[in-house]
């Protein structure tokens, strides 16, 4: 018998350490960040793994300085990513306003602790995902992506990349701490079957260059520091040059451009994954390492011929309006599992505007949602 | 415009960005003279330069010159310029700050870019206030002055900002005044060209606030209290000691050599690639 050996990848992988290699597979070549728990091993595997990819890293004193170098890498060339959790995602907040504001393409992975304040730093939550929308000031548009798994981790870190540099603008990866330091027996995808973007360079001659012209799909041109094209970047409102402006119809433009970059590609962001949902009554809407303990109990359910599915929405940020308003007509009943006090339901109940049940199931007492409670309350509600 | 020379003219985005914001007589414009003469004269490349600033009156200088700027938030200057220069070490980063920006809200980037040693040039423009807000008391405001939130005097010091530099680590820290345009414009051409951190304290004038506030007169008065208080730090050993007391050192203060952030960091990739 003529035996074949396949060589095996699959490894045992941490979930930090995923988001660290997916990064280092979209490209990323520089990290700035400052160690905080349970998020310190991203930081950690890039300080070993970046140099020898010719990469740069670097250990800021902290998180504010931490953004502000990714900013600065990004702006001259590079792509670049931090990580953090809840106190030093609340540091950030200035910076990701002043990334939304100058258009600068870059990652934060935030792996959620429970809070508020320095909070539980060894604890599960999943409070930070309102302030993954609207934690900095001024109007602009979020992404966020947010695995449940170590596959997950490396695949929605790469995407999160791609998402930042097709539509120059931050995107923000949600994992949490358990999703962070969990083990999965993993293989990642070979370099070669790795779809990267690379943000649109200009074409124009440098005297013609617009930094932040608007264009047809409002996402412009991106030329970086040094290369002949010498321009003005500013968290001042500015126009399409770079210069700060305080002229009203010019303004209107500048804050339309944050909004139209985003709002029509909705579909081309937001992803969804739903399991069991063709024929369901009633659907259980979770994210994150909460829709493991989902998954298992639609199964659970499924067994007592209980007709229910599972949502996990795999975007965050934009919430999938579209997605739910179509499925939200075919069901009777909505469960929102979260780790927090209910953050994500009120997404739910907006779109849902009053048709359907939704009911939150909550814990936030640092302990995970187990697939039991979950079913109970399936059963309870059904 | 008129009065600008051409050779500083020649980097100004005059087109787009002019009237600037600061007041006649204000000593940043003299200040970014003298940087520009400083770039032109070291024929650095004009797509090569980056400069970065931070939030205030001083900051506002590199959306006025043609050079790759960077207007980021109060005080995080140092931080942004970090990430610029250590992703493309091949540019030439310039950091345009001020007193405000760079110690009270920026204080812990400013140390730790000192400490840190990455081949930046800080020109720390020091006025003793906060101009752009309406002359708020500043962490270089010094005590008893008045200031709009001092009203009755301030009873804290002010920082010695070239010591604290030292002290973090910068390598290379001089200071100039905004009277001293000739000594200014060597003092940021020896910055530039020093391999790793370096920091230029420039003193200034804010007659508008600071002046008028603590009665020190106008522009040409408070230039010639810089011309009269500077001691070039070459002549303080013949000065009595006394004499030293009310006054500042200018020049050259502090000239080390300690290995520069991005070339260690080419050493870490060939370390970490087995090529050493």
């Amino acid at each position: 018998m003529i035996k074949t050996t396949v060589p095996k990848k699959e490894r045992m992988v941490l979930g930090n350490r995923a988001c660290a290699e997916g990064a280092i597979a979209a490209g990323c070549r520089f990290f700035a960040g400052y160690p905080i728990t349970p998020s310190t091993e991203i930081a950690e595997v890039l300080a070993r793994e970046l140099p020898k990819v010719g990469g740069k890293f670097i250990q800021m004193e902290d998180e504010i300085a931490s953004l502000a170098a990714v900013i600065g890498a990004s702006v001259a060339g590079a792509k670049s990513m931090t990580a953090t959790s809840g106190p030093g995602f609340s540091l950030m907040q200035e910076h990701i306003g002043y990334a939304f504001m100058a258009e600068v393409p870059c990652v934060i992975v935030d792996v959620q602790r429970g809070g508020p304040s320095t909070g539980l730093p060894t604890k599960v939550a999943q409070a930070d995902t309102m302030q993954a929308r609207w934690g900095t000031h001024g109007d602009y548009y979020a992404i966020a992506l947010a695995p449940s798994s170590v596959a997950e981790c490396f695949d929605l870190t790469v995407r999160a990349f791609n998402l930042a540099e097709k539509y120059r603008t931050p995107v923000i990866v949600l994992t949490d701490e358990v999703v962070g330091h969990m083990r999965e027996k993993v293989e990642f995808p070979d370099s070669s079957q790795i779809r990267t973007i690379n943000r649109m360079k200009p074409t124009v001659h440098p005297g013609w260059y617009q930094h932040f012209e608007i264009n047809p799909h409002f996402v412009s041109a991106m030329a970086s520091f040094g290369e002949g094209y010498r321009f003005n970047i500013t968290g001042l409102t500015h126009n399409p040059d770079g210069f700060p402006t305080a002229r009203a119809p010019v303004v209107k433009e500048k804050l339309d451009k944050l909004r139209n970059k985003i709002t029509p590609h909705i579909h081309d962001i937001v992803q969804v994954r739903e399991e069991f949902m063709e024929d369901a009554h009633l659907a259980v809407f979770a994210y994150g390492i909460v829709a493991r303990a989902a998954r298992q109990a639609v199964r659970m359910a499924r067994e007592k011929r209980i007709k229910v599915g599972l949502i996990q929405p795999l975007t965050v940020w934009p919430f999938p309006d579209v997605y739910m308003e179509h499925v939200m007509e075919e069901l009777d009943l909505v469960i929102v599992a979260e780790l927090n006090q209910g953050q994500l339901i009120r997404e739910v109940k907006r779109v849902n505007r009053g048709r359907t049940r939704v009911r939150g199931l909550n814990r936030y007492d640092s302990e995970l949602i187990t697939p039991d409670q979950i079913f109970r309350k399936i059963r309870e509600e059904k | 415009m008129a009065l600008i020379p051409k050779v500083t003219r020649k980097y100004l985005r005059t087109k787009k960005q002019f009237p600037n914001v600061w007041c006649a007589g204000c000593g940043i414009g003299t200040v970014m003279g003298a940087v520009i003469r400083a770039i032109d004269n070291l024929h650095l490349v004009q797509d090569e330069v980056v400069m970065v600033s931070g939030i205030g009156c001083s900051s506002r200088m590199p959306v006025y010159v043609d050079f790759n700027t960077l207007h980021t938030t109060h005080g995080r200057p140092m931080a942004f310029a970090t990430g610029v220069k250590l992703a493309k070490p091949s540019l030439k980063v310039i950091i345009i700050t001020g007193d405000g920006d760079a110690l009270a809200i920026g204080g812990n980037h400013f140390i730790h870019a000192c400490r840190r040693n990455i081949d930046l040039t800080t020109i720390l423009i020091n006025n003793s206030t906060y101009g752009m807000t309406g002359g708020q008391v500043a962490p270089t405001t010094p005590f008893m002055k008045i200031g709009t939130t001092a009203p009755f005097g301030n009873r804290e010091r002010g920082f010695d900002i070239s010591k604290l530099a030292i002290a973090a680590g910068a390598p290379f820290v001089a200071r100039g005044t905004a009277y001293h345009v000739v000594q200014l414009k060597k003092l940021v051409e020896q910055a530039i060209e020093k391999k790793g951190f370096s920091l230029v304290e420039v003193i200034t004038n804010c007659h508008t606030l600071y002046g008028r506030f603590n009665k020190e007169g106008g522009a040409i008065d408070m230039l010639k209290w810089q011309r009269d208080h500077a001691i070039p730090i070459s002549a303080a050993g013949k000065v009595a000691p006394e004499k030293l007391r009310d006054k500042f050192l200018t020049g050259v203060l502090w000239n080390i050599d300690f290995p520069e952030y991005c070339e260690e960091y080419d050493k870490v990739i060939a370390q970490a690639q087995g090529k050493e």
